[in-house]
């Protein structure tokens, strides 16, 4: 899932696959796991001349993905990635997805048994202004966090720090971190604090 | 533009191959006829074509009327036509009856020339494989190098699988749904039911019936109301039947006394009325030997390493006779050869008899991957 309200969006206005593109290599095999309406796939084919697949469970997203002709596989990420071989791809990207899976240890464990590097987007809980919300007695609400409550698609609820810390659990390897504020220029100083939007270039600890 | 456009009144066509066609068995023969239609036109780059192919009790006639007469509708008319999600306006579509079917191409209840008596149980068992190679040539006959797609649900996206595999460079697109790349020992047994009940048919002698001029109708009744159990979902036969009575009390008897069975009964005697028992048999045949990986020591990543095709797969959530997980092992195969190919799992509840139904989603989803298709 790809809690982005505005995932049929023009993609030359996200900025966040710009950066994301700017990882992956001009033709390259890449996975997309959540892919939404497969709008990242589709830049980054036209971008990069990349090829690969998106996956996406839910079926207006699909209709969506054929729609961009994008090649989705309909399958539910949480169950593994059954299916897809050992080393197949040279990055599988989760954007803005993982806050809402279940299974984050597993889903990056596939993730990494798939790839050869894994991209990960996520909306960074501690960013200020949603520590702002919280002080202030509410769950934050943003552009990057655009569900109420009661509505949101995200479980996991986690920080870049917290993020970090699982990655030193499981041995992953963190080879690149960018951090960017809520209105997408880069952050460098206290990104747990600073960053509104976080992307880890990952891999398997050498 | 209208969704309900209908291509109108159609004719089906004959063509006639002299030359002999050797089937999979090492048997042969020496000439057949193939009926179909075709609607839209031909472009003149003849890069539009695709394919139509049907299932076990389908035909030729996919889409439109004979006459005007609303009774004789195609069985995949809700698909296909101008302004269709197989749109007329862009493909020229051809449907076929295959070979050892009982429509009008050659088949049991043909003359076997080679006799001047009909064939009946003397005509030879063909697979999947060799309706592929028969609509081959009726491709050559209509100038058709390649199709921009073959499109079938069940048996007929096994004909869509085994395209991509026996002639990869004919096909641009496999669209592959409600199928499988080989049928369960459950499917098995379930076609073995059904021919035994032919078999059993004191009216079947040997499959020679015809000549005798009878039916084993009883046999093709049974065979079908076990067929029909089997595309139908529980649930979905749950809600249209329940335990519904015939009469609204208990009779105590054996005659129709659930709606189910009546139901069961009407479908039986339809089927019975215009299908022929030799075909029934040899069709079911063709399901069970149908396995592209048996050539390749069971491994279906293999047989599809030749496929050069993009693919849409989709299966049904509710379709226990070919499951959403057969789907998935297509898809998996494709994936490991690196194959362009979509998969959707669609809810649905009518179970496998869902690929014959206008569910918005479904014809959503395949109005989407046909237009983006280069005619």
């Amino acid at each position: 899932m790809n809690p982005i309200p505005s995932y049929s969006a023009d993609a030359e206005a996200r900025f966040d696959y710009a950066v994301i593109a700017e990882w992956i290599p001009p033709g390259e095999r890449v996975l997309d796991l959540g892919c939404g309406d497969g709008t990242l796939l589709r830049y980054l084919r036209e971008t990069k001349n990349v090829s690969g697949y998106g996956v996406e469970i839910d079926a207006q997203r699909v209709l969506g993905c054929i729609r961009n002709g994008v090649d989705v596989i309909q399958i539910d990420i949480e169950r593994g990635l059954l299916g897809f071989e050992d080393d197949s791809f040279d990055h599988v990207i989760i954007s803005q997805a993982l806050q809402a899976m279940h299974g984050t240890e597993h889903i990056l464990e596939e993730m990494l048994r798939v790839g050869r590097e894994v991209v990960v987007s996520f909306p960074n809980f501690a960013f200020r202004a949603n520590r702002a919300a919280i002080n202030a007695g509410h769950m934050p609400v943003s552009e990057n966090l655009p569900y109420e409550w009661y509505e949101t698609p995200n479980v996991r609820f986690f920080t870049l720090v917290d993020f970090e810390e699982l990655c030193a659990k499981m041995g992953i390897e963190i080879r690149e971190r960018l951090a960017f504020d809520d209105q997408g220029e880069p952050v460098a100083e206290d990104p747990n604090l600073n960053g509104s939007l976080v992307f880890y270039r990952l891999g398997r600890a050498r | 533009m209208s969704k309900n456009l209908s291509v109108g009144s159609v004719t089906p066509q004959r063509a006639h191959f002299a030359s002999p066609l050797l089937l999979k068995s090492g048997a042969s023969l020496p000439a057949f006829d193939l009926v179909y239609e075709t609607y839209g036109e031909l472009n003149a780059a003849r890069s539009n074509a695709v394919l139509v192919c049907h299932a076990l009790s389908g035909s030729h006639h996919v889409a439109g009327v004979y006459g005007d007469d609303p009774k004789t509708l195609g069985w995949w008319d809700n698909l296909v036509g101008p302004g269709k999600p197989l749109d007329t306006n862009k493909f020229f579509v051809v449907g076929v009856n295959n070979l050892g079917g009982c429509h009008g191409s050659t088949g049991p209840l043909s003359t076997n020339p080679l006799t001047g008596r009909r064939y009946g149980a003397d005509f030879p068992l063909v697979t999947v494989e060799d309706w592929v190679t028969a609509q081959a040539r009726l491709a050559d006959l209509l100038g058709i190098d390649a199709w921009a797609a073959v499109i079938g649900g069940s048996l007929g996206g096994m004909q869509a699988l085994a395209w991509s595999i026996q002639f990869p460079e004919r096909i641009r697109h496999a669209l592959v749904i409600a199928s499988a790349p080989k049928l369960s020992a459950q499917n098995i047994a379930f076609n073995e039911v059904a021919r035994q009940a032919i078999l059993s048919d004191p009216d079947f002698h040997a499959g020679h019936y015809a000549e005798r001029g009878v039916v084993p109708v009883s046999g093709l009744r049974l065979a079908r109301m076990i067929g029909h159990i089997t595309y139908l979902s529980d649930d979905q036969m749950g809600e249209k039947f329940g335990r519904q009575l015939r009469h609204g009390e208990r009779r105590f008897n054996y005659d129709v006394e659930f709606e189910v069975e009546s139901y069961l009964r009407y479908q039986g005697d339809k089927f019975a009325g215009f299908f022929d028992a030799n075909t029934y048999l040899m069709m079911t045949r063709a399901l069970d030997y149908f396995d592209p990986a048996y050539d390749f020591d069971g491994s279906l990543d293999a047989a599809l390493a030749r496929a050069r095709a993009n693919f849409f797969v989709a299966s049904f959530s509710t379709d226990w006779r070919f499951s959403p997980a057969r789907s998935r092992e297509i898809v998996e195969a494709l994936l490991h050869n690196r194959r362009r190919v979509a998969y959707a799992e669609i809810d649905c509840a009518a179970g496998h008899d869902s690929f014959l139904l206008d569910d918005p989603h479904y014809h959503a989803l395949l109005r989407a991957y046909l237009e983006n298709i280069e005619a």
